[in-house]
């Protein structure tokens, strides 16, 4: 009857702490998929001040103010507990979020309109920052030994269902109503941000029933909580040195093979691949569906066979293989191969003269349908020159891609890859992170690795990408290379200074 | 294996003022007033550079612990 009871009390912990880090990732991710939107609403073009904000808003949330958060929430988790300082979090997260949702547009309030929402996203970045290590800890610190990597993985797999849920709500709101309405000023992009309200208050509903963790509880009794757990952190050698290697030798590889699988690789189906909306989501949507339950799996085999061999194995393919995997993403969706079953294809054309100065410019748009059920729009403007009467041909835009149904699923299966290789990399890290430090420090210690590892390393994707992009213009895939070169240091420092021993106690 | 261990952390050490470098370097080449992209804008680069610095030194501290011998383990230690 115990045994029962202790089952069900780590059940609830599980269930309390995934579904509140869960909302927290969907919050965190729902203002960065719908960032068009949201400039066009706060951040108008022209306006230098806005554009700073906007700034500051996109790069300064997830760079500055995460690990701060990290460092901030983890000082008041090992100081108060975890499950006040991981309670405090989730409200600040949901109530930023649902206040984003209800900040009136520039057009109405003008300056204010993203000082505003400036502030509230820097309080997400702020509270995503302490969230990750405080659910993290207190799910482990309630595990049994041997079982930590399977307990843990569940909070493992909340970003990436945090990804999902961002995804899946935005693309039912978008699909059943117009652009036009969707990105009106009250319109239903704002959605998203207002459901987050009700998620949050069911998680603190749940959270508040919950117990404080029984290691930190037994500190606190004891008198034993550290009086600076910053200090304690980052002045003593001994911890120091280990927070280093986990932000090294493992945070950092872990974080751009988890941004390249889901993030990067969301984009580049987007602009590189040229698909259209519905396409380049729902291939997400059915890669991370059949990819979250990997989490779990090697959460339990973290704790068989060691956390170390899973996370490096998982960055070793990344290293190896996202060159020939995105390559196939774009050679397989390239236009020129549809060339030879154009003959059964229906083309439609719309020119419109555009200028009608001393040369004008045609633009056509063309609305090409394959015969293999593919489909795709070309848009060219070409210069009709009025002396000579010679038509000047522009470089044609291919865009909205329709795969057909085979490399659909091919693509699935790509993405899928990218996702399973995430699944080894953050699967087991939770455990491994809690193992390295000692209890009374264990919240600040951990969390700053990992947001450091996830949000600067991680978060760097897209911008060192467009930089390697635009040294070199002829690779495509240039942009690959700094996800491949974090990663492969990362895999070569984890493989020679990590441990593969599991830490059976983790109550010191 | 303690050996590689404390070697490698010269290449750790040296590491460090490389991405100080190649960040200050890349900073000055492409922020352009002019230009509407990402890399082109100041802010984003000093965001940046102030986050990588203390990241950098940190490279370095531990390219020290290795060469120190910190992080060398016993053969029962796998």
């Amino acid at each position: 009857m115990k045994q029962m009871s202790e089952a069900g009390v780590l059940r609830k912990v599980i269930g309390a702490s995934s579904l509140g880090t869960m909302i927290e990732w969907y919050d965190f991710y729902i203002f960065g998929m719908l960032a068009k939107t949201i400039s066009t609403e706060f951040f108008p073009e022209g306006n230098s001040t806005a554009a700073l904000l906007s700034t500051l808003a996109i790069f300064a949330a997830g760079f500055i103010v995460r690990p701060f958060g990290a460092l901030f929430f983890g000082r008041l988790g090992d100081l108060l507990g975890r499950k006040s300082t991981f309670l405090l979090t989730l409200v600040l997260m949901g109530g930023s979020t649902f206040l984003i949702g209800l900040v009136p547009g520039y057009q109405t309030i003008g300056i204010a309109a993203p000082l505003i929402v400036l502030l509230l996203r820097l309080l997400q970045g702020l509270a995503l920052g302490g969230e990750y290590g405080g659910a993290a800890t207190y799910v482990a610190e309630h595990a049994p030994p041997g079982k930590r990597g399977f307990y843990t993985s569940w909070i493992q797999t909340t970003a990436t269902l945090g990804l999902f849920l961002a995804l899946g709500v935005i693309m039912v709101v978008k699909m059943n109503m117009s652009d036009q309405r969707f990105n009106a000023e009250w319109g239903g992009w704002r959605y998203p941000f207002w459901f987050s309200i009700i998620l949050v208050v069911v998680s603190v509903y749940i959270r508040l029933k919950m117990e404080e963790s029984p290691l930190f509880a037994r500190l606190k009794s004891e008198g034993k909580v550290a009086k600076n757990p910053l200090r304690e952190s980052f002045r003593k050698k001994a911890n120091f040195k280990m927070v280093l290697l986990a932000l090294f030798g493992a945070a950092m590889g872990q974080g751009v093979i988890w941004y390249t699988g889901q993030f990067y690789a969301q984009s580049f189906l987007e602009t590189k691949v040229a698909l259209n909306f519905e396409q380049s989501r729902s291939i997400l949507l059915w890669a991370i569906l059949l990819a979250t339950p990997f989490f779990i799996v090697f959460g339990w085999l973290s704790d068989r066979i060691g956390r170390k061999w899973i996370m490096l194995a998982g960055m070793l393919l990344g290293i190896l293989t996202y060159r020939p995997i995105f390559n196939t993403l774009l050679n397989d969706a390239g236009t020129d191969q549809w060339k030879t079953e154009l003959s059964n294809s229906k083309v439609q054309k719309e020119s419109k003269l555009l200028a009608n100065t001393s040369d004008s410019l045609i633009h056509t748009i063309t609305h090409i349908e394959v015969a293999n059920g593919a489909k795709y729009i070309k848009e060219q403007t070409d210069t009709l020159k009025v002396a000579t009467g010679t038509i000047s041909e522009g470089k044609p835009l291919i865009k909205d891609k329709v795969l057909p149904r085979p490399v659909y699923w091919k693509f699935v299966g790509l993405v899928f890859l990218l996702i399973f290789y995430v699944t080894m990399v953050y699967g087991p890290i939770a455990a491994f992170l809690v193992e390295l430090f000692p209890v009374h420090i264990r919240y600040t210690s951990m969390s700053l690795p990992y947001h450091i590892g996830n949000g600067v390393f991680g978060g760097l994707v897209p911008f060192i990408g467009v930089l390697l992009q635009t040294t070199f213009t002829t690779d495509p895939l240039v942009g690959l290379w700094y996800p491949i070169g974090i990663a492969a240091l990362s895999f070569a420092i984890g493989l020679i200074y990590l441990s593969n021993k599991i830490d059976k106690d983790v109550t010191d | 294996m303690n050996s590689i261990r404390k070697i490698l952390g010269v290449v750790w050490l040296l590491l460090g003022p490389v991405v100080i470098y190649f960040l200050i370097a890349g900073a000055i080449h492409n922020v352009d007033p002019n230009g509407k992209k990402d890399i082109n804008n100041p802010v984003i680069w000093v965001i940046i550079i102030t986050i990588f610095l203390p990241i950098a030194i940190g490279l370095m501290i531990f390219g020290w612990y290795a060469l120190k011998g910190e992080y060398s383990r016993n053969t029962s230690d796998r």
